[in-house]
C-alpha cells in the first residue's frame, strides 16, 4: 500500500502504479482485486487446456475402436482432464476469483484480512500446478483417474508422484484462502453490517471457507500416506504390503465429498445475488437460504460413503450413508424454491447474467434430482461407475460451478473492468453453450442406465448411437464456450468504457464503489443500515 | 428400463420408476413455473415489481414435503437392495477371479471357464476375488455390481437368473490400460443343460482328438485366458511383447539384472507363464504380469506353443 496511490482519487486498481511495473505489478500485488484477476487468468488458460482434452476424448468416443488415440493416451487424458478441472478450476473456482475480488467490496472492507497471505495462496497454487505439469517430463502423464485409487496407483508404470505432490500443494493454497476469508468475514464487515445483513454470496463463501479449512487437510494426509507407500514401501493401502485399499477410498471421499460443496456453495451464493437484482425484488427467504447453506456445509461431511456403495463396505454403514445423503438434498431443494419464488411478481430484467442464472437452476435441478438416483441403494448399485455418474457429475459440478461462474462474470464484468461486453454475442454464446451442454451430457444418462461403464476407452456397438449424439453436443458446447470467452476477453480490452457505478441496479455494497474500484475500494467506508436486496 | 433377467430386477426398477417419476414431476413443474414467470413478469409486461413478504408456512411446507418424498425414495431403495446383501446358503458356488484384464470362473468341482455358465431359476453365489488391483463385477441385466478387492475375504455377490440367454459382464472399476476390454459373458442355461455341461466328462479330461488343429486350439486359449489384452497377435507391442513372429528367434532378456541372449522356445514360454518376472524382454517392465501357475496347465502350454509356431510360419 504505497502512500502515493491512496492520495490520488479515482485511480482504478487496473491503472495504479505501485512499487513494480507491468507484469511484476500484478504478480507481486497484494490488492485483493488483482489477486482475483490473477486466479481468473490462470484458470482461463487451464480451462482451455482441460476442455480441449475433454473434446479430444469425446472425438475418440465418436466411434468404437482405435480411432484417434490409443488406450494409454485416452486414460492419461481423462486423468489430466479430471485433475486440472477439479484441483485447478472448480475447487478454487468462485472463491478464488470472485471471492477475492468481491468479498471485501460486498462487506465494505478495504482488502481481505491478510493481503500478503492472499498473494501467497496464488503463488502456492501456481507452484502446485507446475509440479503437476512436471509429471510429463518425469515418467509420463498419470493414468489412474483423478481419484488415484489404490492399489492401481501403486502399480501403474507411470509416475504419479508429481501429480500427488502438486495436488497436496494446491490444497495448502485452498486452506490459506479459507482462513483468510473466515477472518475477513468475522472482523472486517462495514459498520452496521450485522451477520444477517450480510449479502448471500459472502455467506456461502463463509460456509465454503470452513469446509476448505477443515476438510482439505484430510486429502493432504491421504496423499502424503500414498507418497509414503509409493516411495518408502510402507503398507497402508496396498494389500500386497498388508494395507487396505478401501481405507484409501474412505479417506479420499472424506475430503472429496465435502469438496463438492466447496464447488457448489459459492455458485449458489452467486445465483442468490443475481436473481433478486434481476427480479427487482428482495430475495425470498433470506434466512432459509443462509441456514440451508450452513446445513449443506455441515451434513456434507457425513455422506462420503455414498461413493462406495459397491466397494465391499458393511451393509449397515451403507444404509446410514444412503439416509444421510437423502437429507442433504433438502437444503438444495429449499434454495431452488426460494429462487423461483423470488421471481414471482418481480419485474424481470432479461439480460445475460439472468439467462445464465436461470439455466443454472435448470441444470442444477437435473444434477440434484439424478443425485437422488445415486443416493438410493438399489438404483446406485446399477448405475455406480457408469456414464450415469459421469453425466450427474458434470451436471452438478460443471453445470453448478460453470453456469454460476458464467453468471458471475457477466454480472460483475462492468465493475471489474470498467467496460461492457457485447450483449448480443454474450447471448448467442449462452444459447449455443446451453444447447451443446444438454446434448453432450443428457445422452450419458441413457448410456449409464443401459450399463455403459465409465472410463472405457472403447465400447460395445450397442452404445454407439448415443455416443454420436453426445460427441456432436460437445462440439456445439465448445463452440459456445469459445464465443463467450472470446467476447469477454475482447471486451476486457476493447469493450465500451463505462464508469457507471451500478448498471444493473443492485443493492449490495459493491455497486456503491467506483467502476472499476480504486486501490482500497472506498474513500470512506460505507455504513450499512438495511438488509441486502431491499427493493421497495 | 433396459432388459432385465434376474430376481432383483423388479425391486431395483421399482425404485428407479419411483425416483425418476418424482424427479420428472418436479423438474417439469418447476421449469414450467420459471417459464411462466419469465413470460408473465418480464420487465415489459410487468414494469413494477410487487414486494412479497416471506411466509414461514410456505417455507415449512416446502421443507416437509420433500423430506417425506425422499424418505419414501430411501425406503424403496433399501427394499430393492437388501436381497442383494442376503445370499441364500444353498446354490451353485462359483469363484470369480479377476486380473488385469480378464475374468475366469472356477466351480466347486474344479471346472474352470472364462464365461460364467449358470442354470436358470437357481441361486448362484459368486465369491469375488481380485488378484492384482480393484475390479468390479457388473452385470447390467441382473442389476448387480460389486467391487472385487484384492485381499478382501468373503466378498460375495449372488443372483438368480430368470431368463435363458447371454448377458455381458463388465469390469466397472477402472483397472488400467485395457480396462475397456475386460468383458465376459454370463450364459444362462436351462437347468438340465447346465448340469450336463457342469458334469461333462469330456470337459474334465480335456482329451484332445488326434486330428485336432492344435494351433487353432492354442489361439482360442490365448483369447480365452485374456493373454491378448497385453500381447498382440499382429506384431505391435502393448503392455508385453507381441506373440507374433518370435518363436525360434534369439531374443535379449534381463535375468536378475543381467542382460543375456536366449532362444524363444518352449522352455522360455513355460517359464514366462509360470514366472513372468524371471526373464524380462528388453524394453518391458517387470511386475506387470502375475503367474499363471495353476491356471494354465502344461498341456495347455503345448497348445500355446503350437499356436506361436504357426504365427512364425505365416
Amino acid at each position: 500500500m504505497s502512500e502515493s496511490t491512496t492520495s490520488s482519487k479515482h485511480v482504478s486498481f487496473l491503472e495504479y502504479k505501485g512499487k513494480y511495473k507491468g507484469l511484476l505489478g500484478w504478480i507481486f500485488s497484494t490488492d485483493h482485486k488483482r489477486v482475483g484477476l490473477l486466479y481468473l487468468y490462470t484458470m482461463l488458460v487451464f480451462f482451455s487446456i482441460a476442455a480441449t482434452l475433454g473434446l479430444l476424448m469425446k472425438l475418440q468416443m465418436l466411434a468404437p475402436g482405435h480411432t484417434l488415440m490409443g488406450p494409454q493416451t485416452y486414460n492419461a487424458m481423462f486423468t489430466v482432464h479430471g485433475i486440472i478441472m477439479i484441483f485447478v478450476i472448480v475447487v478454487p473456482g468462485l472463491p478464488a476469483v470472485f471471492g477475492n475480488f468481491f468479498l471485501p467490496l460486498m462487506i465494505g472492507a478495504k482488502d481481505v484480512a491478510f493481503p500478503r497471505l492472499n498473494l501467497a495462496s496464488w503463488w502456492i497454487y501456481v507452484i502446485g500446478i507446475l509440479v503437476v505439469l512436471s509429471s510429463q517430463f518425469i515418467g509420463g502423464w498419470p493414468d489412474t483417474g483423478w481419484t488415484f485409487y489404490a492399489p492401481y496407483s501403486f502399480q501403474t508404470p507411470v509416475n504419479i508422484v508429481p501429480a500427488l505432490v502438486g495436488a497436496t500443494i494446491m490444497g495448502f493454497s485452498s486452506i490459506l484462502t479459507g482462513i483468510n476469508f473466515i477472518v475477513t468475514i468475522h472482523r472486517m464487515r462495514a459498520p452496521g453490517m450485522t451477520w444477517f445483513k450480510m449479502p448471500l454470496f459472502p455467506w456461502t463463501l463463509y460456509a465454503t471457507a470452513w469446509i476448505q479449512v477443515l476438510a482439505t487437510p484430510v486429502i493432504g494426509i491421504t496423499l502424503l500416506l500414498t507418497l509414503m507407500e509409493r516411495l518408502l514401501g510402507v503398507g497402508i493401502f496396498d494389500p500386497r504390503l498388508g494395507g487396505d485399499p478401501i481405507l484409501y477410498q474412505h479417506l479420499f471421499w472424506i475430503y472429496s465429498h465435502p469438496a463438492v460443496y466447496i464447488m457448489i456453495l459459492p455458485g449458489m451464493g452467486v445465483i442468490s445475488e443475481i436473481i433478486p437484482v434481476f427480479s427487482r425484488k428482495s430475495i425470498y427467504g433470506y434466512k432459509a437460504i443462509v441456514l440451508s447453506s450452513l446445513a449443506i456445509a455441515f451434513v456434507g461431511y457425513f455422506v462420503w460413503g455414498h461413493h462406495m456403495f459397491t466397494s465391499g463396505m458393511s451393509g449397515r454403514a451403507l444404509y446410514a450413508f444412503s439416509f444421510l445423503t437423502f437429507l442433504v438434498a433438502i437444503p438444495s431443494a429449499i434454495k431452488v424454491f426460494n429462487w423461483v419464488s423470488t421471481m414471482h411478481k418481480g419485474s424481470l430484467l432479461l439480460q445475460t447474467p439472468f439467462y445464465w442464472a436461470v439455466s443454472f437452476i435448470f441444470v442444477f435441478m437435473i444434477g440434484g434430482l439424478t443425485g437422488l438416483v445415486l443416493g438410493s441403494l438399489a438404483t446406485n448399485v446399477h448405475v455406480h461407475d457408469t456414464y450415469f455418474v459421469v453425466a450427474h457429475f458434470h451436471f452438478i459440478v460443471f453445470g453448478g460451478t460453470g453456469y454460476s461462474f458464467m453468471a458471475a462474470i457477466h454480472y460483475w464484468f462492468p465493475k471489474m473492468f470498467g467496460r461492457m461486453y457485447d450483449r448480443s454475442w454474450a447471448n448467442i454464446g449462452w444459447v449455443t453453450f446451453f444447447a451443446g451442454f444438454l446434448s453432450l451430457y443428457t445422452p450419458m444418462f441413457v448410456l449409464g442406465l443401459q450399463g455403459m461403464p465409465r472410463r472405457y476407452y472403447d465400447y460395445l456397438p450397442e452404445f454407439h448411437a448415443w455416443h454420436i449424439f453426445s460427441t456432436l453436443g460437445s462440439i456445439l458446447m465448445i463452440a459456445g464456450a469459445a464465443i463467450v470467452i472470446i467476447n469477454l476477453v475482447r471486451s476486457s480490452r476493447h469493450g465500451q468504457k463505462t464508469s457507471e457505478k451500478n448498471p444493473w441496479g443492485g443493492k449490495t455494497l459493491e455497486w456503491q464503489a467506483d467502476t472499476p474500484p480504486t486501490l482500497e475500494n472506498w474513500e470512506e467506508v460505507p455504513t450499512v443500515t438495511q438488509k441486502p436486496y431491499e427493493y421497495k | 428400463m433396459i432388459l432385465g433377467a434376474s430376481t432383483f430386477v423388479e425391486g431395483v426398477d421399482n425404485a428407479f420408476m419411483l425416483i425418476l417419476g418424482i424427479s420428472f414431476f418436479f423438474l417439469i413443474g418447476i421449469t414450467l413455473t420459471i417459464i411462466l414467470f419469465i413470460y408473465r413478469y418480464n420487465e415489459k409486461r410487468n414494469p413494477k415489481a410487487t414486494p412479497v413478504k416471506d411466509s414461514v408456512t410456505l417455507e415449512v411446507t416446502w421443507t416437509v414435503i420433500p423430506i417425506i418424498l425422499v424418505l419414501g425414495m430411501f425406503y424403496y431403495g433399501y427394499v430393492g437392495w437388501i436381497p442383494m446383501k442376503r445370499p441364500p446358503s444353498e446354490g451353485v458356488m462359483v469363484t470369480a477371479n479377476a486380473r488385469m484384464w480378464s475374468f475366469n470362473f472356477r466351480y466347486e468341482n474344479g471346472r474352470v471357464s472364462d464365461k460364467l455358465y449358470v442354470p436358470k431359476d437357481t441361486a448362484v453365489i459368486v465369491n469375488l476375488n481380485a488378484l492384482d488391483v480393484l475390479h468390479s463385477f457388473y452385470i447390467p441385466a441382473f442389476r448387480i455390481k460389486e467391487d472385487m478387492v484384492p485381499g478382501l475375504a468373503n466378498n460375495r455377490s449372488w443372483f438368480e437368473a430368470t431368463k435363458v440367454g447371454s448377458y455381458t459382464i463388465f469390469c466397472a472399476e477402472y483397472c488400467g490400460l485395457q480396462h475397456s476390454y475386460m468383458l465376459s459373458e454370463v450364459v444362462v442355461m436351462e437347468q438340465e443343460d447346465f448340469w450336463n455341461w457342469y458334469n461333462d466328462p469330456d470337459a474334465m479330461v480335456e482329451e484332445i482328438p488326434e486330428d485336432a488343429n492344435l494351433a487353432l486350439l492354442g489361439r482360442q486359449l490365448v483369447q480365452a485366458k485374456g493373454c491378448v489384452a497385453c500381447h498382440s497377435l499382429d506384431g505391435s507391442n502393448l503392455v508385453g511383447p507381441s506373440f507374433a513372429g518370435r518363436f525360434g528367434e534369439t531374443i535379449t532378456v534381463i535375468t536378475g539384472g543381467q542382460e543375456r541372449e536366449i532362444e524363444y522356445n518352449e522352455e522360455y514360454i513355460t517359464r514366462s507363464i509360470y514366472e513372468p518376472d524371471a526373464d524380462i524382454s528388453v524394453g518391458f517392465r517387470p511386475g506387470q504380469m502375475l503367474s499363471y501357475e495353476g491356471e494354465i496347465t502344461e498341456q495347455e502350454i503345448e497348445l500355446i506353443v503350437e499356436f506361436m509356431k504357426s504365427l512364425s510360419e505365416e
